[in-house]
């Protein structure tokens, strides 16, 4: 515990404030319906009411409460891209350990194989996997974790690439232990701070990825309240100079640039650079 | 080494074409019940299925539909029957214009903060940029967007907040109605490129010719727009030409806030419709110009390396 807060306190300003703003999401999203006057996709009052008295962020284009669907869209869309970086992170991470791990053809074929997802276009080839495939939450998740997850072997691939020539991993493999073993003991627990940061920024991605979908319309459907789409729904109070269709994407901008933050600060520390002369 | 690479590149655009078509084979049932839907008879089906070519073994209809792509026949979109190529051929016109606007905007500023950012490293300068450009690379591009209109276009009424082209205006008009979708573009792709020439030039900078040059009395500036440079350039060389990949697939985004009538849009809208044969068609082109500017940056890089061009 002291160890964190010295950490913490040596933090640059930037870190504690993308900190405390992660906090904050993590907070709405975890109390949303405690925090919120009314019901999710519940319709309280006319379209497009202004800021003021009962609506505090004025309504929608259906006339749900704005402030309502601001805090539930920390839950779901948030919520989703977590789940989805998870999932990549299981699928990336588990492969490019096995490819170390095995070597050989197994780790040639995956090779050859990200090779070619990763030279596609994801937003392109999500696109093209949902026309098929229809835009359900699960499809969404599956589909975004795949592509992403080609990033992740890469990393893994690499980092534990440099671990398994080290002599602990020999004396392991000498002692006769199995591939499983050697994974998860040896070689995992020794390459986590790169894996780690790297969560941060793939987490960044695929919640910019599927607020960008969800904007386009082929993300999280409707009446799920989610930041992208309620952006596109919204855009054209910004013709009458109302700054509210900005607030989900603002929303959306303050996490990223948080999570960026922490990351940087992260990266600093455990590689243990001190300021370049 | 660069026929290697080449090949490679080819061979990838061959596994991407044929990703793309077996996708379709996916679909449950096939494009001819998806098109006619629930209510239609058997026969009705396999007539249907006839007219497209659907009766035929998937590989000769794979050769077919690559051939027809090659030579500019990408077939009749489902939506309105007309050719694909008709709507397909000034929408892509229009994609690449924004993308080389924002391209012209972007690539001598980004390499011109990056040189200033090395200059003055550590200064509030440079800091400043710093916070900058990780904050930009953290917006979602619709964000950007919308603040840009919000400003540029309600607040100060410089430019028109919806890019309406058509081929009748002129070249100058043209580049006035793109420019809000170009900017937006510019600062998207702009943090990334300045911090690549930034940390190139750093790099340089540790090396022993340019304490070399520094031990000779040479002032900062010209060491290192003389000295290093022109040996920077193969790494900015390549984020530029990654980066204008990047546009072409960015564009999507971007041409769908502004209404630009460019290849983006036509894609997102059958992908709604779930128009397959447009939405195959726009696919290809994307991931095909990407793979050929991706595998341009290899290239270029290859070349002006002396030393990857020998390989041991």
């Amino acid at each position: 515990m002291g160890n964190i807060r010295k950490h913490l306190k040596s933090a640059p300003p930037t870190a504690i404030f993308g900190l405390v703003v992660i906090a904050v999401y993590v907070f709405v999203a975890f109390f949303a319906p405690v925090l919120t006057p009314y019901g999710e996709s519940e319709i309280v009052g006319a379209e497009y009411e202004p800021w003021g008295e009962g609506f505090v962020l004025g309504t929608d284009n259906l006339g749900r409460d704005m402030l309502t669907r601001l805090i539930y869209g920390a839950r779901n869309t948030v919520g989703i891209a977590f789940a989805t970086t998870c999932l990549a992170f299981l699928i990336g991470g588990a492969f490019g350990l096995l490819a170390t791990a095995m070597g050989g053809w197994v780790d040639q074929i995956l090779g050859r194989i990200v090779d070619v997802l990763m030279a596609i276009p994801t937003l392109i080839f999500a696109l093209l996997i949902l026309t098929i495939l229809g835009t359900a939450i699960p499809v969404l998740i599956i589909v975004i974790a795949v592509l992403d997850s080609t990033r992740v072997f890469r990393l893994a691939r690499a980092v534990s690439m440099n671990i398994v020539v080290l002599d602990f991993v020999e004396a392991a493999r000498l002692r006769g232990e199995g591939t499983g073993w050697i994974i998860l003991r040896e070689v995992l627990p020794n390459s986590m701070p790169p894996l780690v940061a790297e969560f941060g920024l793939r987490f960044c991605f695929v919640f910019l990825f599927i607020s960008s979908l969800s904007f386009l319309g082929l993300g999280l459907q409707p009446p799920t309240a989610d930041w992208g789409s309620m952006v596109r729904d919204n855009a054209t109070l910004i013709t009458y100079g109302d700054i509210t269709p900005l607030l989900p994407a603002g929303a959306i901008a303050l996490l990223t640039v948080a999570v960026n933050f922490v990351v940087d600060w992260f990266l600093h520390k455990t590689s243990g650079l001190r300021d370049e002369h | 080494m660069v026929a290697q690479r080449l090949a490679l590149g080819l061979l990838t655009l061959f596994v991407v074409s044929l990703i793309i078509f077996l996708g379709v084979e996916l679909l449950p049932g096939d494009l001819a019940e998806a098109i006619l839907g629930q209510s239609a008879t058997p026969e009705t089906v396999a007539a249907f299925r006839r007219e497209l070519g659907l009766d035929l073994p998937p590989h000769t209809r794979y050769i077919e539909w690559l051939g027809g792509m090659v030579q500019g026949d990408f077939g009749v979109s489902l939506a309105n029957n007309r050719e694909i190529s008709e709507l397909i051929g000034v929408r892509f016109k229009n994609t690449l214009f924004l993308a080389a606007i924002a391209a012209i905007i972007s690539v001598p500023l980004a390499v011109t903060l990056g040189v200033l950012a090395a200059l003055y490293r550590n200064s509030l300068f440079d800091r400043a940029i710093n916070i900058v450009t990780l904050s930009s690379i953290s917006f979602p591009e619709f964000f950007v967007a919308y603040i840009l209109i919000l400003v540029l276009s309600i607040n100060a009424n410089i430019f028109p907040s919806i890019s309406n082209v058509s081929s009748d205006i002129g070249f100058w008009e043209h580049v006035y109605r793109v420019m809000l979708p170009a900017l937006t573009l510019t600062l998207v792709v702009v943090a990334h490129m300045m911090r690549m020439t930034r940390a190139a030039i750093i790099n340089l900078l540790a090396s022993p010719y340019i304490e070399m040059a520094m031990l000779k009395g040479i002032s900062r500036s010209r060491i290192i727009t003389h000295h290093a440079l022109p040996n920077a350039l193969a790494p900015i060389i390549n984020v530029i030409v990654i980066n204008l990949a990047y546009l072409v697939v960015g564009v999507v985004i971007v041409e769908v806030v502004f209404v630009y009538p460019g290849l983006g849009q036509l894609f997102v809208d059958s992908v709604i419709k779930r128009d397959i044969p447009v939405v195959q068609a726009s696919c290809l082109i994307f991931a095909a110009t990407y793979i050929l500017l991706n595998l341009t940056a290899d290239v270029l890089s290859i070349l002006s390396n002396p030393r990857l061009m020998h390989p041991k």
